[in-house]
């Protein structure tokens, strides 16, 4: 294929994995910024949030978009109810404790991934997309639902900063994550707040998982993957910054694609990991963060 | 922090620990004492892990890169060009040695999150670079270490690392050096400047010692036992394979000195023998082990946030090193 | 998911020895390994070691494999066992991991104390429990397709007497693909060692044929989207032989028909990449006209032996290679059928050497490697082998197969001779 066609393509493949990648780790985002705890389990929530899909839509017969739209609501809704209880029963009891959290959430991630395997099974599963449109461009062909997916993430991606930044839920959030004790003396029902926030991070990965998964399937250990890309874009963006996160998920997600038109598959994920990881040597608090401690 | 009576206290625990170690030599069922020499080798690694996650407050999730530079530096040589195992064995280390500075001079230019994130990026190159050149390592796959490669010619006898007791007893050699080498580095200056660090960067620095170069020594000697550890796995059974320089087997060393106690020099002990044993007997029950495992390492940190050792510690033992 | 612990000959033992296990005492002692098993009379069941892959990436193989087995074990066990044995099945998870394969072959040799091991599929988990298998000295029969038991790597303990190696494979199916398809290949492959065998030996295979290999894309394994590399397909591809393992193998599959629409090169493709998948899943229909290499069919064929038949109704697989309790439940039929040839390997060499115990495990390994040939028939459904002793490694048929109307057709099946290839190894000399 000529040379642009095929930069095209791998800048198109880029942003669909930034887009997702950019609601996945916006909801990490939220939970180390306000809560400042390392969960490891985020990646679960995405697992769950695509298993649901399936479980959801191959419930519901007729049209494949019927199915989509129902999985689209329930499955984050469900997910966020999961974490919420996780969060009330097991991180509340041990205080949010930087390093015990890291074991509790590991625990999590052992039990998720076993109740998975157990009732869902450890094939790949197929979930249809809401419609099937391929586009045909002069070089190659490229699937519409893709396309779908970055506006869908980018609109989400709104309604976020939205909530975050405009409404009293956000302003609570904020003021939470900015510092805690004042918070708390404002009267600010930080307990709940954390409640919500680790609910609502997981909802935002559940969501991702449900739009990407008529193109990847669900799969019980597809977690551990955008578990790692969404830590690395949090920390690259900056923690705290919902600007910065979407930079970083574009800069990951397509710098990733366009390596990969230059290099051998592996050699491209050699030097497009590297290259993240120098953006952080040489700039330690994030593209947009100030520095943390 | 500790006076001489404590000092003694504190060597006298440990000698007491090696002690029992070998007594087991002689004591254990042919199972558990084959299980006990790959849990020891595995100790060290997660020894090698909390002197920098524990002591200097460093948390990397890269360090089954240092384990598989030692597990390739002895294993590759041995296996491509013939060496010997003492050979081979110091081929680990020295790539231990090289990996932990060229990674701890660029890590170490960030702190906290950042530096996890990108020691875990650093191990991700690293892996993907074990597949890459494929056709020497045979990536996932691996290669076997057979076993006549796997002797050592002493005077007159040799010294066959696949006999169960040799073995066993180069684990407990391994593991009491790297014991006692943790326990002298956390007691000496250097290991206090250490925790100071831990405990605040910039005081320690405006005492005036420099704090990158002691941090900086600290990714080294980390590095150095997790890669001896490492060379010794693939010695002492044989196989080397890109699967141990896979991002599990960095979370994997975190949470056996969680679960031990970060900062304790017995602690990644008992969390890798208790991790070993959680699955192996829960797994044998069920096949969902993996839902008990989980609820046990939750109820575990309930009940001892700090870790055992560490909670241990905190209640009852004071002087627990 | 099996949730019984073992698979029984005889009823009772798990209870019994996880109460004794319990009285024992708590913590530590609770293990098994403390408690004394009776040395084996001459009714004691023949006990055998199964590594399967219960949990990690391998798990949707492990579930077939265990279902497999327990059939073959029921109907041996029906039939009077082994040397008048019973025979017991006792099974461990590896995690699908070789560091734990070590471990669970270890366990299997010194706690369980099983006559043999068997069982094992991701060829990693093969080599790293190789080392361990070797140095207890049990005999360890694994049902993997890697190259790396007749590759001499290994050692004289590991057997592979159920199921033919990639290298055969693919030297099998090239003169079949040069000849019906085209000789301008493109391969597209996992960057680690299962696709190193096809990367290895299918290009010399097919210029052999006359063909070429025009491009070789290896993808690395965490990897999970594909459209990305499909650019670098050369556009004078023929060709397209395609071969991946594990979840994204869907992705790739619908990737590849969205990139190429109608306009295709032809396609080759290992069912690795669908075992366990429908084909008809929504996205799979650019499959249609394609050809697959399968070990043995999935869909019940026309001229179906009746050792086949009986096979699969023991088995519990349908016409369309699915479960007959679940039709959505697909079977990995290609290969799991390996377990159970495998498993009458076994009985036959233990016959042949009148193995008693442990003590004849040397015994054993000599009248493995003593074998010749398989006869097709009910211990062998998918058909007739050739087994070499020096490389430890059997030879047999290969099926292509065609996606036709939602199935799969086979349309040709390689002679036994076409996979044959010299030896590089001779396990025989090998000290036992």
């Amino acid at each position: 294929m000529a040379f642009f066609p095929h930069l095209l393509l791998a800048t198109l493949e880029g942003l669909v994995t930034s887009s997702v990648l950019a609601l996945t780790a916006l909801g990490l985002s939220l939970v180390f910024g306000v809560m400042r705890i390392v969960n490891v389990a985020h990646g679960e929530f995405f697992m769950l949030g695509a298993v649901l899909a399936w479980a959801i839509t191959s419930a519901v017969s007729g049209n494949p978009a019927i199915g989509f739209a129902l999985a689209l609501v329930l499955s984050p809704l469900i997910v966020g109810a999961i974490a919420w209880t996780a969060e009330r029963l097991v991180l509340r009891r041990i205080e949010y404790d930087p390093e015990a959290t890291i074991v509790a959430t590991i625990g999590l991630l052992y039990i998720i991934q076993q109740l998975a395997l157990t009732f869902y099974g450890p094939e790949a599963r197929p979930v249809t997309p809401p419609f099937n449109v391929r586009i045909q461009l002069p070089w190659f062909g490229y699937s519409g639902y893709k396309l779908a997916v970055i506006a869908a993430s980018a609109l989400l991606l709104l309604a976020t900063w939205f909530v975050l930044t405009r409404t009293r839920i956000g302003l609570v959030m904020r003021a939470t994550q900015y510092d805690r004790e004042t918070a708390l003396a404002f009267g600010i029902p930080v307990g709940r707040v954390y409640g919500a926030v680790f609910a609502l991070g997981a909802m935002l990965a559940a969501v991702a998982a449900v739009l990407i998964v008529p193109i990847q399937q669900a799969h019980y250990l597809m977690g551990l993957d955008p578990l790692l890309l969404s830590f690395i874009v949090v920390i690259i963006g900056g923690l705290g910054s919902l600007r910065g996160t979407v930079i970083a998920a574009l800069l990951i997600g397509v710098s990733d694609g366009i390596i990969s038109v230059f290099f051998s598959p592996t050699l491209a994920k050699i030097i497009a990991t590297l290259v993240v990881a120098m953006v952080l040597v040489f700039r330690p608090q994030g593209l947009f963060g100030t520095a943390t401690k | 922090m500790s006076g001489d009576g404590e000092t003694a206290k504190v060597y006298t625990l440990h000698a007491a620990v090696v002690a029992l170690l070998v007594a087991l030599n002689f004591i254990l069922p042919e199972y558990h004492h084959g299980v006990l020499a790959r849990v020891l080798v595995l100790a060290v690694f997660a020894m090698g892990y909390n002197l920098l996650f524990g002591y200097v407050g460093l948390l990397s999730l890269g360090h089954a890169m240092f384990f598989s530079a030692g597990l390739y530096g002895a294993g590759l040589p041995l296996y491509h060009l013939g060496w010997g195992v003492p050979a081979a064995f110091a081929g680990g280390i020295g790539a231990g040695i090289l990996v932990s500075l060229v990674i701890g001079l660029l890590a170490l230019r960030t702190s906290g999150v950042a530096f996890m994130i990108v020691t875990m990026m650093f191990a991700q190159v690293f892996y993907l670079t074990t597949l890459y050149f494929g056709e020497w390592t045979r990536g996932d796959e691996g290669l076997v270490l057979q076993q006549q490669s796997r002797q050592v010619a002493l005077g007159a006898g040799t010294l066959d690392l696949t006999n169960p007791t040799t073995r066993y007893l180069m684990a407990v050699a391994l593991f009491a050096a790297a014991l006692f080498a943790t326990l002298a580095i956390v007691r000496s200056r250097h290991g206090r400047v250490l925790v100071a660090i831990r405990e605040n960067e910039e005081r320690t620095r405006m005492l005036g010692y420099d704090t990158f170069a002691n941090k900086l020594a600290a990714v080294v000697t980390s590095g150095i036992i997790c890669a001896a550890a490492g060379a010794a796995y693939a010695l002492l059974f044989g196989y080397i394979g890109s699967t141990f320089a896979s991002v599990q087997y960095s979370i994997l060393p975190l949470l056996w000195v969680l679960l031990g106690g970060a900062a304790t020099t017995l602690g990644p002990l008992v969390g890798t023998v208790f991790m070993y044993y959680v699955i192996d007997i829960t797994s044998s029950y069920t096949s969902a082990y993996m839902l008990v495992v989980g609820l046990v390492l939750i109820l575990l940190v309930i009940w001892f946030r700090k870790g055992v050792l560490g909670t241990v510690r905190e209640r009852w033992v004071r002087w627990l090193p | 998911m099996t949730d019984s612990k073992r698979i029984f000959a005889k009823t009772g033992i798990t209870r019994r020895s996880a109460l004794k296990g319990l009285a024992a005492g708590s913590g530590l002692m609770a293990a098994p390994g403390f408690v004394r098993y009776s040395q084996a009379q001459s009714s004691a069941p023949i006990k055998i070691g199964f590594q399967a892959h219960r949990t990690g990436i391998g798990a949707a193989y492990g579930r077939w494999y265990e279902k497999t087995t327990a059939a073959a074990v029921k109907l041996i066990n029906d039939a009077g066992g082994i040397n008048g044995r019973p025979v017991e099945i006792i099974v461990e998870d590896d995690g699908t991991d070789p560091k734990r394969g070590a471990e669970v072959v270890a366990k299997f040799a010194s706690q369980h104390k099983t006559d043999i091991v068997f069982g094992t599929l991701f060829s990693h988990v093969v080599v790293g429990s190789a080392p361990t298998a070797g140095e207890l000295k049990i005999p360890y029969y694994v049902v993997s397709e890697g190259y790396h038991v007749a590759s001499g790597k290994l050692n004289r303990w590991v057997f592979q007497p159920g199921i033919t190696d990639v290298r055969a494979q693919v030297t099998s199916v090239a003169p079949w693909i040069a000849g019906n398809l085209g000789k301008k290949v493109t391969m597209i492959y996992p960057d680690y060692a299962f696709g190193y065998d096809h990367r290895d030996y299918f290009a010399p295979a097919i210029k052999a044929q006359g063909g070429e290999v025009v491009a070789q894309i290896p993808i690395p394994p965490t990897e999970s989207s594909f459209t990305k590399y499909l650019p670098q397909i050369p556009a004078d591809t023929e060709v397209l032989y395609h071969v991946m393992v594990g979840p994204g193998v869907l992705t790739f599959v619908k990737e590849l028909g969205e990139f190429y629409g109608s306009n295709k090169p032809q396609l080759f493709g290992f069912i690795d990449s669908l075992e366990a998948v429908d084909i008809n899943s929504p996205g799979l229909e650019f499959l249609d006209g394609s050809h697959f290499w399968e070990g043995s069919p999935r869909y019940a064929q026309a001229n179906d032996s009746e050792a086949q038949k009986a096979y699969r109704t023991a088995v519990g697989i349908d016409d369309n290679g699915a479960s007959t309790t679940d039709s959505k439940d697909v079977s990995t039929a290609a290969h799991m059928f390996g377990c159970w040839e495998t498993l009458y390997v076994i009985k036959k060499a233990m016959e042949d050497s009148g193995y008693k115990g442990p003590e004849d495990r040397a015994k054993l390994v000599e009248a493995t490697e003593a074998l010749a040939e398989f006869k097709e028939g009910p211990e062998h459904p998918q058909g007739d082998k050739k087994f070499n002793g020096k490389i430890h490694q059997v030879f047999g048929h290969q099926n292509i197969s065609k996606v036709e109307g939602g199935k799969l057709n086979v349309v040709h099946r390689t002679s036994i001779e076409d996979g044959l290839y010299e030896p590089e190894a001779d396990y025989t000399t090998q000290p036992l």
